[in-house]
């Protein structure tokens, strides 16, 4: 390979820029190889994108054309069909009117109760989990795979089955009906799945780069703020994506271990949606289940940039 | 305390408690979320307000199954609500024998309520050891036909005034492209007509005979034969329903698509939501226009117990103010059921509300399933039910598994 | 990579040579930081179990009550017609869902490891049903598999009479329109745990295949999914725990229906504690669910444990 500096000076004197005033041929094309769109490579692999994604959007258009119609239209008509008299009234009274026994104003009675549960709960619980996946890794000792076993078996358990023994001891240790009650329940059943994820992502970090580390004489917590959190980026986000969507949509521990001033959102949707007796509006009902689950769909596509290949890659190899 | 009961005297009727020491805060967990009903417990949240007390609500949506998880999550927390509202019945009977909820037999005799209350057995239902537990709020019952009018007469045919005319139509019916007999998905849909036919066709001492007495005898014999062969017949009529909820069935009633409902009184919001006229554009059969006998179901209101005398003294001050014939009065004609008391007038009511006032009145009124069979038999029942509605199961089979959950019912 | 075999570093206490550390201040942070997890698993998780189990053999009904009644609530419960069919339904749904939802997610997590454009975009697609909650996705594909106004209304509307597509009130195929709701909600999340462990494959391996000349599939078949195995394990727990605790949907979308032939166990056990009020039979019909789980999961945690300890 020819030296730049030659390169360089070659070029200086080449013909076809000095005429032309353009790049020389000697110096070669810039930017990549332009790649026509359409290959047969690209056609089977974004149709079958297409394709899936219809089934997996099917629903959701239903939810939304049900959410912008009159009651009357959604009576008559087809469930595919796009309104004909378009109407936000819907969302509105989703949002701010529907009732919940004498309490009319919607969603919004909830919403910053499930925001006040949320955080901690997520916070605390993802903590837990992944300082316990991280000790399950690296750190074991003895019984710490049957801890383990009895953590995977917890993730079997039909939850509604911990409900009593649960209020019982939450009774007993004065938990019962404050917060910390709350996220303690949210901590207890977040942690199979949780504990699980990061244990196997630990797991398969490289032995190498731990053993280097505890030769540099650093600690548990040493490493696990300086080289485990780092490079865990994505799994951390898909922790997240589960212990957000769990905790934001739950409805039984919201609505039994809290108070009545610190019911979530979930409960007026509960409300709306499966009230016993009295006529179902379903466009209300459909436009209420959309803006429950805007937190959790912001919240996902906004990790995009997590998921970029190269932040375990970049770590690892250097 | 000699104090609250001698309160309770001074105010009787009257909802000015304006005696009471302080302004009180009573949380009060139901099901009644939907406008209508929000509309009805307002009526009640009002005149407790209006007391100088204060009415925290909590309501929450699905019926006893929701509701019962929390309820009993919070008693073992040991953070009890004050006030929670069930079906009359049998529901509550173990929280009374654990002693967990409050005693109101002071309250009901200071009020006179055995000598108000009608039927007795809304008070019997909660009543353990000679103690009265529960004040009831309403009466809603299951014994009604529904019809569309207009699809009988545009067939020109007498609209049906008894079972035995609406099996005769039935067929012509079904010729007309309309389903006879519209019906909803759900289980106790499905088990509720069971027993409205049971009723209405067996009639009521057989109907006490084995929902009362738990007499399988009767449950084997020929009376329920009929019943069962009745049902069969009906399960012709409901088939190309297709829908699952109660008001999806009644909304076929009201757009002709079917030609009528067994359903209990609470469809009538539905027809007046659809600006129907009772007798003009739709029909009502108390009874299946057989055996004109009301079941008297509906709802109550337990308070369960706190440890805090003036907090217990509240709650039976609201227990008191639930059956005041103007509360009676309000709730109800915002809720469209019927009054506990027999000595209150509701106004105008239309024409199907007014046959149900005058059947309770006149006494023709029965204890409700979930008054005399326990939670866990009246699933069962259900379950047969909605079984038998969607297989070609035989009458005589169905029977025969009827008998046994009776035999084994407690 | 057990940190046990290393010499204790920080963590040991500041002895005098002579005297040995004890082993159990060994890794003491360690130990202090797994706390919260030895409580939760045996105080919650086997406390709560044995309760449970031990209740099973009550008469309770709407409060636990210590009334022994030996083996009766499962006697009951295998007599149960009820009973039979969520078994049935459970093992059917569960197989398949198992099976689609980890082909499908893997095989969607491949195709966006591809750098697509609009990664985020077709992401965000496949994951949104997971935000949703289940009672109006229930109900949403309740009227989409609705035959009048769903999708064979749709269809036999263009012209095709014939056209029938009506699982949710076929008896024996009603537990395929649960599936068809199932697999849809479950697939996104399946998709991004696997892109996640596809992403943090070396882009060496890839290259390395290249320059070997192997085959793409041969590629995924061989190396990335050997090497993606705790992923693996872990979709499978994710899913499997899914499918075991399957409740909402049903309850959303046929209510069990139609007659009873899409009941599954943990709506049989809701029922019975709440709707029956007969605790006694919701804990035996639990207990029942955990035991089938423990049958699986010991051979498992055997093999996994038991034998040679590995990274």
């Amino acid at each position: 390979m020819a030296e730049p500096a030659t390169l360089g000076a070659v070029a200086a004197v080449d013909a076809v820029k000095e005429r032309t005033g353009g790049v020389g041929y000697l110096e070669g094309p810039r930017g990549g190889r332009p790649r026509r769109f359409l290959t047969t490579h690209n056609v089977v692999l974004y149709g079958t994108l297409l394709i899936v994604s219809a089934y997996f959007l099917l629903p959701l258009w239903v939810m939304l054309v049900t959410s912008f119609k009159t009651m009357d239209e959604i009576r008559m008509g087809n469930i595919f069909a796009p309104p004909t008299e378009f109407t936000v009234f819907p969302w509105i009274k989703a949002w701010s009117q529907a009732c919940t026994g004498i309490n009319c104003d919607g969603l919004s009675r909830g919403f910053w109760n499930s925001v006040y549960i949320l955080v901690p709960s997520v916070v605390v619980s993802i903590a837990v989990a992944s300082v316990s996946g991280y000790t399950l890794a690296n750190w074991r000792f003895k019984g710490s795979e049957a801890i383990f076993t009895i953590l995977i078996m917890g993730a079997f358990i039909p939850y509604q089955v911990m409900i009593y023994p649960i209020s019982i001891l939450l009774g007993k240790i004065g938990l019962f009906g404050s917060l910390w009650g709350l996220v303690l329940v949210h901590t207890i059943f977040g942690m199979p799945l949780n504990v699980l994820l990061f244990r196997n992502y630990f797991s398969s970090v490289p032995e190498e780069l731990f053993k280097a580390a505890r030769v540099d004489g650093a600690g548990f917590w040493g490493i696990f703020f300086r080289i485990m959190l780092p490079m865990s980026l994505p799994i951390f986000v898909v922790s997240m994506i589960i212990q957000i969507t769990g905790i934001w949509n739950d409805f039984l521990f919201g609505v039994i271990y809290t108070s009545n001033e610190r019911y979530p959102m979930t409960v007026q949707l509960n409300n709306i949606v499966n009230s016993v007796q009295g006529v179902k509006e379903y466009n209300v009902n459909m436009a209420a289940t959309l803006l429950t689950g805007l937190v959790p769909l912001t919240v996902y596509f906004a990790s995009g940039k997590l998921f970029v290949r190269g932040i375990a890659a970049g770590a690892v190899k250097g | 305390m000699k104090l609250t009961t001698s309160l309770l005297g001074a105010t009787a009727l009257c909802a000015m408690a304006a005696t009471a020491a302080q302004a009180v805060e009573l949380e009060v967990t139901h099901w009644w979320t939907s406008g209508g009903e929000a509309n009805a417990v307002s009526k009640l949240a009002d005149a407790w307000n209006a007391t100088g007390n204060t009415w925290v609500d909590g309501a929450i949506a699905g019926g006893g199954d929701t509701a019962r998880p929390i309820m009993i999550s919070r008693i073992l927390g040991g953070d009890p609500m004050d006030a929670f509202q069930f079906n009359h019945g049998r529901q509550a009977e173990e929280l009374i024998e654990a002693g967990l909820l409050l005693d109101l037999t002071d309250v009901a005799e200071a009020q006179g309520w055995k000598d108000l209350v009608n039927p007795s057995s809304l008070l019997d239902a909660c009543t353990y050891e000679g103690r009265i537990y529960c004040a009831p709020i309403n009466i809603h019952s299951w014994q009604w036909m529904w019809l569309n009018n207009k699809v009988y007469t545009d067939l020109g045919l007498a609209v049906p005034t008894n079972w035995q005319e609406f099996v005769d139509t039935a067929d012509e019916v079904r010729a007309a492209g309309k389903v006879p007999l519209a019906m909803g998905g759900q289980p106790w849909q499905q088990a509720g007509a069971f027993t409205v036919m049971s009723v209405a066709l067996a009639g009521q001492d057989i109907y006490l005979a084995v929902n009362r007495d738990k007499d399988e005898a009767v449950a084997a014999g020929p009376e329920y034969a009929a019943v069962f062969e009745a049902a069969a017949q009906a399960r012709e009529f409901a088939q190309g329903s297709n829908v699952q909820d109660w008001n999806q069935a009644t909304n076929m009633v009201i757009t002709g698509a079917a030609g009528a409902q067994i359903m209990g009184d609470w469809a009538q919001g539905e027809f007046a939501l659809a600006n129907m006229t009772a007798g003009t554009d739709y029909s009502c059969l108390p009874g299946l226009g057989v055996n004109q006998v009301l079941d008297a179901g509906g709802d109550a209101f337990y308070f369960p117990k706190q440890d805090d005398p003036e907090i217990e003294a509240a709650q039976k001050e609201l227990a008191a103010l639930l059956l005041a014939p103007e509360t009676q009065v309000a709730f109800n004609a915002a809720k469209g059921s019927l009054p506990v008391r027999g000595d209150v007038d509701l106004g105008t009511v239309n024409d199907c509300t007014k046959k149900g006032l005058d059947l309770l009145a006149a006494g023709n009124v029965l204890p409700a399933g979930t008054t005399l069979l326990s939670p866990d038999t009246n699933q069962q029942v259900n379950d047969l039910m909605t079984e038998f509605w969607t297989t070609d199961m035989s009458a005589a089979d169905a029977q025969a598994r009827y008998a046994d959950i009776i035999a084994n019912a407690d | 990579m057990a940190a046990t075999e290393h010499a204790p570093v920080a963590a040991a206490p500041g002895a005098a040579p002579a005297r040995r550390p004890s082993r159990l201040f060994r890794n003491i942070s360690a130990k202090i930081a797994s706390i919260p997890m030895v409580m939760i698993a045996l105080v919650i998780f086997v406390g709560c179990t044995l309760w449970t189990v031990l209740y099973s053999f009550t008469k309770s009904g709407m409060l636990p009550r210590l009334q022994f009644v030996g083996l009766d609530q499962y006697d009951r419960l295998w007599s149960t017609a009820k009973w039979w069919v969520s078994i049935q339904n459970l093992a059917i749904y569960g197989v398949l869902s198992m099976i689609l939802t980890m082909v499908l997610g893997f095989f969607l997590a491949t195709l966006l490891d591809r750098k697509v454009r609009g990664e985020d975009v077709f992401r965000t697609i496949f994951l949104y049903p997971f935000a949703l909650s289940f009672i109006v996705t229930g109900l949403a594909w309740q009227w989409i598999l609705n035959p009048e106004h769903g999708i064979q209304g749709v269809v036999r509307s263009m012209g095709w009479e014939s056209f029938a597509f009506d699982p949710l009130n076929n008896r024996d195929i009603v537990i395929y329109g649960i599936l068809i709701a199932g697999i849809w909600q479950g697939t996104g999340l399946v998709m991004c745990i696997m892109l996640a462990g596809l992403r943090g494959i070396d882009e060496d391996i890839w290259k390395a295949a290249r320059v070997d000349g192997i085959a793409t599939w041969k590629t995924y078949t061989h190396v990335i999914i050997p090497m993606m195995r705790p992923v693996f394990v872990t979709t499978l727990v994710l899913v499997a725990s899914g499918i075991i605790k399957l409740y909402d949907l049903v309850v959303a979308q046929t209510g069990g229906g139609p007659g009873g032939a899409s009941e599954v166990p943990a709506k049989y056990v809701y029922d019975s504690m709440f709707g029956a009020q007969n605790l006694g039979q919701g804990f035996a019909a639990s207990a029942m669910m955990l035991l089938t789980v423990v049958i699986i999961l010991i051979p498992w945690a055997y093999l996994e444990f038991g034998g040679k300890k590995r990274g």
